[in-house]
Order: structure tokens, then C-alpha cells, then sequence
């Protein structure tokens, strides 16, 4: 269990964190039938990194990215997502 | 001819201090070339190919673990064997596993200590009481055993449930497959690598893939840390590692890896008759030969191939294991442990060919690989012999995701980490 920095919120524990999927599964609504199956039924699942959509289900509710390592678990990169991340 | 595990050997050895016996299996050299490479040298591998020598006559066979044979998640599940599965494809396969287990150690004159104490699971309301009737229904119409029991008939078997109206988690009944049971992990590995290997199987451990030799859209063997090893055919076997290893030849899989975690308690007198389910919550609970409590629960619900898991999800799978089982409070755990799973998109094994001429997979076993080892063993040397699927494992083919023939029992849909 580790933290994660949410761009909102600080530091929070892990708990309050759900993962939903990875960035490359987003299911484009023009993909044609083969990328979108591409999409949603196959991942990369890389022994390394990969970014990562998560949310802070119990605080917030926003989305963010992850770039996060599969083995080490060391976050690189966290980034703000959806409405809250415009400007 | 290896010397065979029996009482008889015992007393001619008794006779010259035990000199007799030989190592279970060889330590040999890769050779340029095999018939068929298996890597992964877990419990479904080396069973794939001791039934690649034994049914179909294929002995030229070289079994490739990164590291030691059992070390994976053979040696870091829960034990249980069952084939109480609703859905058709998945309760036959299973259960054509659970025959084979019945026989096991007999079939490889090595004691896997099967043991077919009964596994039930229970129903906390009337919506869990409903479909698991269905679920025995299902599994009674192809000829499986499943018996619904009611609290009584629950407590003659497990007294130490708490069978109150006024329990955090009330039990309204279970549904009970008799044949189903337990059985020791490890002796599953090594029985399987000392029959393939006194078939001729070539059992090589510390030799890790590192890449595929490729001609065309044909593989045509693997590079290792120990050299390049030429085959006809390549079967991956990897478990959790599907991913990678898959990867390695340019794959994406419908699988998303995960750590599964479990734990286990001092040991303790027999306590836990059965094996105790509860599917609405997710705990699992059973007693061990050695007397430990083994309980497991939930996934921690987020991609890892780190082999450590998240405490809080331990503890969940603990607090429910006490609220069922009050008596539970009072045991010390002695240790926990976790695996990387194979989380598949619906939930299923796939067992099959690739788009790759000469690779084929066994993979997406989630939470569930162990009970399957014959079965999952059986009908993919089956696959790799023939090119061709068995009837049993034809459902579980990689193209069922792009066809939409997914085979999902809790009907989550492709997201495992909400499975």
C-alpha cells in the first residue's frame, strides 16, 4: 500500500483510490470494430510502466493518470483529468 | 524406469539403507531442439507435458521455468478443487479436471494427498439462496454432484459457523459439491515433473525466455538465458506472466495481471471440516493437513506483477472469515503470502491457438488455475499434439473476445479489476 498525490487533494492513502483502466483501453465511439475490440478486450500489461486511469472514489471523485510502474509500484507521473484539468 | 513409490520399495530399501532412490527428476542440458517447448514449468505446464508423452506418445519435450519448478502459483494458491461452476463450458471442463483428480495419485504413483472433503458455499439471503439452486440445478443436469443443505444439515457439518439469526452475516443454507476438496500443492508439481520426466521429458528450471525465433508469422523456437532452443510447436504457460511473455512475440492479451493474496494460521486440531465459501462476501476458508486455517479473499482490484499485496485487503478477507466463523478470532496467523493472477476479460481460461502459426496459449486462469491443473494439462496437450483444440477447451479460445462468445460467469464484463 502506498500513497498517491491526487492533483486535488495532496497525498491521500491508496484506500481511497479505485483503478479503472489503462489510457490505451479508451474505447474511441469512431473506431471501427477491430480497434475498438483492440480497445476494450486487450492490454499491453507491461512488467514495467504503464499509465493508468484512477479515481479518487472515496475523496474527491476525480479522474487522473497514473504513469506507474508494474513491479516496483513507483509513481512517476500524476495528472489531473476531465473538466477539473481545463483552465 | 524410475523406482516406484511403494511399500514394497520401501522394505527392499529397508534391506541396503535407502541407497535406491533416485532424484524425482533430472537436472538436464537444454538440447538445439524439442518437438514442443512448454514454457513455465508451473502445475498446468508440467502436466501438459506429461500428458503430451503419456496420451499422445510425444516424448521429445522440453518443460522451461525462469526459476524452480512449483515456485510460482502452484506453490501460492488455497488448494481447493472443485467444479461447482454454473455455466456449462466451465462445470464440464472442471469437472472432467475433478475425475482426473480422483485418480491421480494413482496415475502418477505420487501421493498429491487429494482429499474430497466437500466444499460448499453459502447463501446470506434469499436472492444467494435462489441462484445457488440454479447453480446446483445447472451442475445436476450434466450429471455433477450439488446438494443444497439447509442451516441444520450446515451445522452437523460445520458447528463452528455462526448459524444465528442475529450473525453479522446471517446463513441462510449452502450449496455443497461432496467430491469436491483440497489436495497438497506442491506434491501436484512434483508428482506431474517426476511422470513427464520418466516419460523423457526434459525438466529445465533456471532458464528464462527471453524472445521468440521467428520465420515469418511461424515461430519456430525461443531465445533463453541459457541459449536458443529450436521447437515445432511453442506453448506458453506462464500464468501471471502471460502478458509479458505474450508480449515478447508481439501479443496483447485479454488479460490484465493481479495480486492475489492469501494466508495461513497456526496450526490448530481439525476445526474446519469442509471447505467454507461465501461468494457474496470473499472469503474462503479451510484447514490444511498440517492443521492451518488457510483463508484467502478478494484480488487487490489493480494491475501489479510485484508478488506483495495491499494489507487492507488481507484484513477484509479476515474480518469476514470471523464474522462467519466467530472462533477464528482466537488463531494467530503465521504467515501470508500473494501470486501474480491472470485476470481474464470474462473471467475464463483461454486454451488454444494464436494468430502465431506454432505459438499456442494457456492462460487467464484469474483466482481459480489450481482445480484445473489436469484438466487445463490434459486438453492442452491435447491442443499442442493436434494443432486443434479439444472439445472441452474449444470454447476457450482467444477469438471468443472479437466474436462475442465470452464466457462469463459473474457477468462483469471486460473489466477485471471489478471481477
Amino acid at each position: 500500500m502506498y500513497q498517491i498525490a491526487c492533483p486535488h487533494c495532496g497525498p491521500r492513502a491508496q484506500t481511497e483510490f479505485t483503478y479503472d483502466r489503462t489510457v490505451d483501453s479508451v474505447v474511441d465511439p469512431a473506431a471501427d470494430a477491430a480497434t475498438a475490440m483492440q480497445a476494450l478486450y486487450t492490454r499491453a500489461n507491461p512488467m514495467g510502466l504503464d499509465e493508468e486511469i484512477w479515481r479518487h472514489t472515496y475523496g474527491c471523485r476525480a479522474w487522473m493518470v497514473l504513469t506507474r510502474h508494474r513491479v516496483t509500484h513507483v509513481i512517476e507521473a500524476v495528472k489531473a483529468i476531465g473538466p477539473e484539468a481545463l483552465p | 524406469m524410475k523406482t516406484p513409490y511403494s511399500a514394497f520399495s520401501l522394505l527392499r530399501g529397508a534391506l541396503n539403507g535407502q541407497k535406491h532412490w533416485e532424484p524425482a527428476w533430472r537436472d538436464p542440458e537444454p538440447r538445439a531442439s524439442y518437438d514442443v517447448i512448454i514454457i513455465g514449468g508451473g502445475g498446468h505446464g508440467l502436466a501438459a507435458a506429461y500428458y503430451l508423452a503419456k496420451v499422445h506418445g510425444i516424448r521429445n519435450v522440453a518443460v522451461l521455468e525462469k526459476s524452480w519448478i512449483g515456485g510460482g502459483n502452484v506453490g501460492r494458491n488455497t488448494t481447493l478443487v472443485r467444479s461447482n461452476y454454473r455455466l456449462p463450458q466451465l462445470h464440464n471442463f472442471f469437472e472432467f479436471g475433478l475425475k482426473l483428480w480422483h485418480g491421480l495419485s494413482d496415475e502418477l504413483n505420487y501421493n498429491v494427498m487429494f482429499s474430497p472433503r466437500g466444499a460448499m458455499f453459502l447463501g446470506h439471503n434469499d436472492g444467494d439462496m435462489i441462484k445457488l439452486a440454479e447453480r446446483g440445478d445447472a451442475m445436476r443436469c450434466d450429471g455433477i454432484d450439488a446438494e443444497l443443505l439447509s442451516p441444520k444439515q450446515i451445522a452437523k457439518i460445520e458447528p463452528l459457523l455462526d448459524l444465528s439469526r442475529d450473525a453479522r452475516f446471517p446463513i441462510d443454507g449452502a450449496l455443497i459439491q461432496w467430491r469436491a476438496g483440497t489436495a497438497r500443492h506442491d506434491a501436484v508439481a512434483w508428482g506431474y515433473a517426476r511422470a513427464a520426466d520418466a516419460l523423457g521429458v526434459d525438466i529445465i528450471q533456471k532458464c528464462e525466455v527471453t524472445g521468440f525465433v521467428r520465420d515469418g508469422n511461424r515461430i519456430t523456437g525461443v531465445e533463453t538465458t541459457r541459449g536458443r532452443i529450436l521447437a515445432d510447436r511453442t506453448g506458453i504457460c506462464v500464468a501471471g506472466h502471460s502478458g509479458h511473455v505474450a508480449g515478447l512475440a508481439g501479443l496483447r492479451l485479454p488479460i490484465e495481471s493481479q495480486t492475489l493474496q492469501a494466508l495461513v494460521t497456526e496450526g490448530v486440531k481439525p476445526m474446519v471440516q469442509s471447505v467454507v465459501m461465501s461468494q457474496s462476501l470473499h472469503c474462503y476458508i479451510s484447514q490444511s493437513d498440517k492443521g492451518g486455517i488457510v483463508m484467502g479473499g478478494d484480488p487487490d482490484n489493480w494491475p501489479s506483477y510485484a508478488r506483495r499485496g495491499q494489507p487492507t485487503i488481507t484484513e477484509g478477507a479476515i474480518a469476514q472469515a470471523v464474522s462467519i466463523m466467530p472462533a477464528l478470532s482466537r488463531l494467530r496467523m503465521l504467515r501470508t503470502w500473494s501470486g501474480v493472477t491472470d485476470m481474464s476479460f470474462d473471467g475464463a481460461p483461454i486454451i488454444g491457438t494464436t494468430p502465431i502459426d506454432g505459438l499456442y496459449l494457456n492462460a487467464g486462469w484469474c483466482y481459480g488455475g489450481f482445480k484445473a491443473t489436469p484438466a487445463s494439462g490434459w486438453t492442452y496437450a491435447h491442443t499442442l499434439a493436434t494443432g486443434k483444440p479439444h472439445e472441452l477447451n474449444a470454447p476457450f479460445s482467444l477469438e471468443r473476445f472479437m466474436t462475442g462468445a465470452t464466457i462469463d460467469e459473474t457477468a462483469v464484463g471486460p473489466m477485471p479489476n471489478h471481477r
